[in-house]
């Protein structure tokens, strides 16, 4: 089924094309990586997908939505019910520890602290980093915030997750830890992911690959 | 790296002989092992027994070189099918991609097709190890981590000549 489609996307910041034509479909439970050389428009393509960006020209459907059709406050509704977000740092509050940080998009949504700090901690148990629950994120490591980040971006079980270069600023073993629970994490619950990232051995998590070049999105058949 | 396709290409831009060809093939590709006359000639006439090259004239006198060669319509589909296939993706492919590369800008074919569809193919590869990897046990992560990091280099070097392609192209000749 076919959850999010995008067509013929056309974004420009001034006289700069950042996207000239990019479109992208994702099937429910499906895990896409999408890559390219920097600057080619892999994160305008990700923002227009998820809302955040409106495109100059073309359309993204949500289950048959068009987000475009759709008033502020309901797309922002639309974010914060069924996507969830990853990017590559800055996204943990400094001022909450790990576990507000995870439960506050469900404190947002009017869960009671205490329902949303179990879920919290469940989360974080899975991301297996249990142990930094009451620290704040600027006493964790980088591999651990981002797998605190995850946490956050599933709490509220989305239905997509945006992940934007989500372990660029980690090294190997980091970055193997953070794909490899994040993948179970959203296999298991049946989210889907749309996988920003320059790295082939991050992108070959996926299930398949879409490549932007230039602005434009290129389908290459897999050849057996 | 197959011989037999790199003259297929080359005579893809007109009939030529033995010799042109060989001259075609090291300022192409021969940087440091410019070919052998020999090779040249086992190999122009397995095409020809293979009907994927023909004669296109005998000139008089003696010697090898006194035959002119002109690809056919099965040798332009051989290549055709050969730029358009994968290799299978392992490690120290480049001379073979390079050529491709180079044949296909001297057609006029879509050079970043053949990167493209390499690609594809490797990352199919790295795919399929990273399953092996999340499935497997300690030893079987080292070693599926070995052979990616090879195909990722690879597939840097793939990124980067589409990257380059125009340049490429220019000093080509096209
Ligand atoms: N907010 C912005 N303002 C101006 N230019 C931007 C902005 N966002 C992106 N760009 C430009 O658009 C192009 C694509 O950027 P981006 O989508 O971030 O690429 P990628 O994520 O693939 O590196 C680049 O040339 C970039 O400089
Ligand atoms: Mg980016």
């Amino acid at each position: 089924m076919t959850l999010l489609s995008a067509t013929d996307l056309h974004k420009a910041f001034g006289p700069t094309p950042a996207l000239a034509g990019a479109g992208l479909t994702v099937d429910a439970g499906e895990i896409v990586a999408i890559m390219g050389p920097s600057g080619s428009g892999k994160s305008t393509l990700l923002h227009c997908l998820a809302g955040i960006l409106t495109p100059d020209a073309g359309s993204v459907h949500y289950r048959g939505v068009d987000l475009g059709s759709l008033p502020d406050g309901k797309r922002s509704e639309l974010r914060r019910t069924e996507f969830g977000f990853v990017f590559q740092f800055g996204q943990l509050v400094p001022e909450l520890s790990c576990v507000e940080n995870v439960a506050l998009p469900l404190r947002l949504a009017g869960v009671k602290r205490r329902d949303a700090e179990s879920r919290a901690t469940d989360w974080l148990e899975k991301l297996e980093v249990a142990d930094v629950a009451a620290k704040r994120p600027g006493e964790t490591s980088g591999g651990q915030g981002q797998r605190v980040a995850v946490a956050r971006a599933l709490v509220t079980a989305p239905k997509v997750i945006f992940a934007d270069e989500p372990t660029g600023a980690l090294d190997s073993l980091n970055g193997e830890r953070v794909m490899t629970l994040f993948l179970a994490a959203a296999r298991a619950t049946s989210a889907a992911v749309v996988l920003v990232t320059h790295e082939p051995r991050v992108a070959a998590y996926a299930d398949r690959e879409v490549v932007v070049r230039d602005g434009r999105s290129r389908l290459v058949e897999h050849a057996g | 790296m197959s011989l037999g396709h790199a003259l297929l290409g080359l005579l893809e831009r007109g009939p030529g002989h033995g010799y042109d060809l060989k001259k075609a093939y090291d300022d192409q590709f021969g940087q440091d092992r410019p070919l052998h006359y020999g090779q040249v000639y086992t190999t122009l006439s397995r095409l020809l027994r293979n009907g994927l090259v023909q004669e296109a004239g005998v000139e008089s006198g003696s010697g090898p070189d006194r035959k002119r060669y002109a690809i056919t319509d099965a040798g332009v589909t051989d290549v055709e099918n050969w730029l358009g296939t994968p290799e299978k993706p392992e490690p120290y492919l480049q001379n073979t991609l390079y050529t491709k590369v180079v044949l296909a800008l001297l057609s006029g074919r879509e050079a970043a097709d053949v990167l493209d569809t390499q690609r594809a193919a490797h990352l199919n590869a790295m795919r399929e190890l990273t399953r092996r990897k999340t499935d497997g046990d300690l030893a079987d992560k080292l070693i599926c981590d070995y052979a990616l990091f090879h195909l990722e280099a690879d597939l840097r070097w793939l990124e980067l000549t589409t990257a380059r392609l125009d340049e490429l192209a220019k000093q080509v000749g096209r």
